[in-house]
């Protein structure tokens, strides 16, 4: 209230000075804040999940003084494994929940403006397609992943805290836990897989989705989701090959060719020449050019769009 | 410069068209009434001002093209499409907080003292609200917009009488000023018949009828004719006739009021029997070319 009876003399002062000028306009920011304000999944989902991780980890903590006493007898190799087990879960929980999130919010971030109409009061606001649509893609592109990332860091270290109170209490020694734990480097390894493979290599499939989404009437899902299988299924029948099915494989689990030890993501940046042999892959750049085909298409395509 | 100029413009859906080669010119500071029998054409004709559907032909709004440049356009434009579009999900604060981001010519003060007129809490999202309180709000946020031309489809449609009338009243006494252009198109002919300065007929994507509302009060004129007058009032060729309570109305196009006054009570027409009467010949009309 006192916000507000202070708010008031000086609105109507600034408003008597220059009426009608307001700050510069920044359209891409405060649609990205839509965006958030639509979409509260895209932080409460992982956060859900983290709290859910936390809450497992605290139900099994009391087992932890054994499960050190046990590691403690093991090789480097079966001990470093150990311990780091649960952060790893952690981490992979947390990511399956970033990638069910991106699909979902894909999917629905051009359509669900058209579903509810409300495309025509957003097209009444000097608000080009282009910013609506790359604010979107900034979603699963930037504000996802790094939402992720954090998450993921706040979750294990808040683990490893009450795992080494827990030892402490019960007066081990935590330096085996925390030498083995490396927490700078196992964060760099997170954020790099996350832009490396779930952003830049997985970046056609979500302008493929931002695409259909602003394309398709009804059915989102399966308009997006049928197309790839028909040609995977066409493809095995009448050329008996699988070529197009190897790729979106290839594509989804890490672009194998593009690193140097085959059959192993891109995981680990420590050595330069991964870095330089992902970034100069054709494979990737042929991608982020589809990328950016699609996402041209749908920024025409929510042109020609009204509502449904 | 004129507001909008449109020169042949067209817009087909398949077969159907929708707009058949419409030439149009609305002078700033008019407030235009577009009527029309459904499907004749006119939201179309509003999307194509709008920017929200491609056409053939040529269009300038505010010198601009509004297929190309929707997004510089919409700072000098603003329009309520049709009720109930704001995003339900949203709060009325949030919505103040973006469009004070992103347009440059909202005075959020004066959105701001327009709701305090009304229940609408800033807390509340839209789907908390009722639909004559949706309405409120999106006519609070468009007033609080400095746009040149404002667009109107339907934007009463499905509310209550105290709500439709109070919506006119505050567009006229709090926003239009001899500066601005107001478009509207609405089926409730009577409630904008004295808003207007301008009024337009359109069916089967033309336009049928176009004329100021002066021009209409001078030269249109109805008579509640006296049965044994009936044969001589009929042979001064009135574009159309009706069966009224007590006889005949007969309605003319620029004929003499003293010779009709004689004949029976001489009124004003209202925008409805006008438009029932021009729409009628005009279906007669394509009924005789076919």
């Amino acid at each position: 209230m006192n916000i507000q009876l202070n708010a008031a003399p000086e609105a109507v002062e600034s408003s008597a000075v220059a009426p009608s000028v307001s700050a510069a306009p920044l359209p891409f920011y405060w649609s990205l804040r839509r965006e958030l304000w639509e979409n509260r999944s895209i932080y409460l989902a992982p956060l859900a999940v983290a709290g859910v991780v936390l809450f497992g980890f605290f139900a099994t903590l009391r087992h932890l003084p054994a499960t050190m006493r046990a590691a403690s007898a093991l090789d480097p190799m079966r001990r470093h494994e150990l311990i780091e087990q649960p952060f790893d879960m952690a981490a992979g929980l947390i990511m399956v929940t970033f990638l069910i999130v991106a699909v979902f919010y894909c999917l629905d971030a051009l359509h669900g403006e058209r579903r509810d109409r409300s495309i025509l009061f957003w097209k009444s606001l000097p608000v080009s397609d282009l910013t609506v649509v790359l604010s979107k893609a900034t979603i699963p592109f930037l504000i996802l992943p790094l939402f992720t990332v954090a998450v993921t860091v706040v979750t294990q270290l808040i683990m490893a805290a009450f795992g080494s109170a827990v030892l402490i209490a019960n007066g081990q020694g935590i330096a085996t836990t925390w030498s083995e734990l490396s927490f700078f480097r196992m964060s760099l390894l997170l954020l790099y897989h996350i832009f490396t493979v779930h952003v830049l290599l997985e970046a056609p499939m979500y302008a493929w989705m931002l695409m259909v989404s602003s394309w398709a009437r009804r059915a989102t899902f399966i308009w997006a989701f049928v197309p790839p299988f028909a040609i995977c299924v066409l493809e095995k029948m009448l050329f008996n090959t699988s070529h197009f099915a190897l790729m979106l494989l290839d594509r989804l689990t890490g672009g194998m060719e593009a690193l140097s030890a085959p059959g192993t993501m891109p995981m680990d940046p420590t050595t330069e020449t991964t870095v330089a042999k992902f970034l100069t892959s054709p494979s990737l750049w042929i991608g982020l050019a589809i990328t950016a085909a699609f996402l041209f298409a749908a920024v025409r395509l929510r042109r020609y769009r009204g509502p449904i | 410069m004129a507001c909008i100029e449109a020169r042949g413009l067209r817009k087909a859906f398949g077969a159907t068209v929708a707009l058949d080669g419409i030439d149009l010119r609305v002078e700033e500071g008019r407030i235009l009434g577009i009527v029309g029998p459904n499907g004749a054409g006119k939201t179309t004709a509003l999307n194509a001002i709008l920017g929200l559907t491609s056409y053939q032909g040529e269009l300038r709004v505010l010198g601009r093209d509004p297929w190309n440049e929707r997004d510089r356009l919409m700072c000098d434009v603003s329009f309520i499409a049709d009720v109930a579009v704001l995003p339900r999900w949203a709060r009325v604060s949030q919505l103040l907080d973006y469009i004070s981001g992103v347009h440059p010519r909202f005075d959020r003060a004066k959105a701001e003292s327009f709701l305090g007129r009304t229940s609408i809490h800033r807390a509340s999202k839209v789907q908390e609200l009722s639909k004559g309180m949706v309405a409120q709000l999106h006519l609070a946020i468009v007033m609080a917009i400095d746009a040149r031309l404002l667009v109107l489809d339907e934007p009463t449609l499905g509310l209550d009488i105290l709500f439709r009338k109070q919506f006119y009243d505050s567009l006229l006494n709090d926003y239009f000023d001899r500066s601005r252009t107001i478009l509207v198109a609405t089926h409730q002919v009577e409630e904008v018949e004295h808003v207007l300065t301008d009024l337009m007929f359109i069916d089967r994507g033309k336009i049928v009828f176009q004329s100021s509302m002066d021009e209409v009060e001078s030269r249109y004129v109805e008579v509640m004719v006296r049965p044994e007058q009936i044969a001589a009032a009929r042979a001064l060729k009135p574009m159309y006739e009706r069966q009224g309570i007590g006889g005949s109305v007969l309605l003319f196009d620029g004929a003499d009021r003293k010779q009709l006054a004689a004949m029976g009570d001489v009124r004003a027409p209202s925008i409805s029997d006008l438009f029932i009467a021009v729409i009628g010949n005009h279906a007669q009309a394509q009924g005789a070319t076919r």
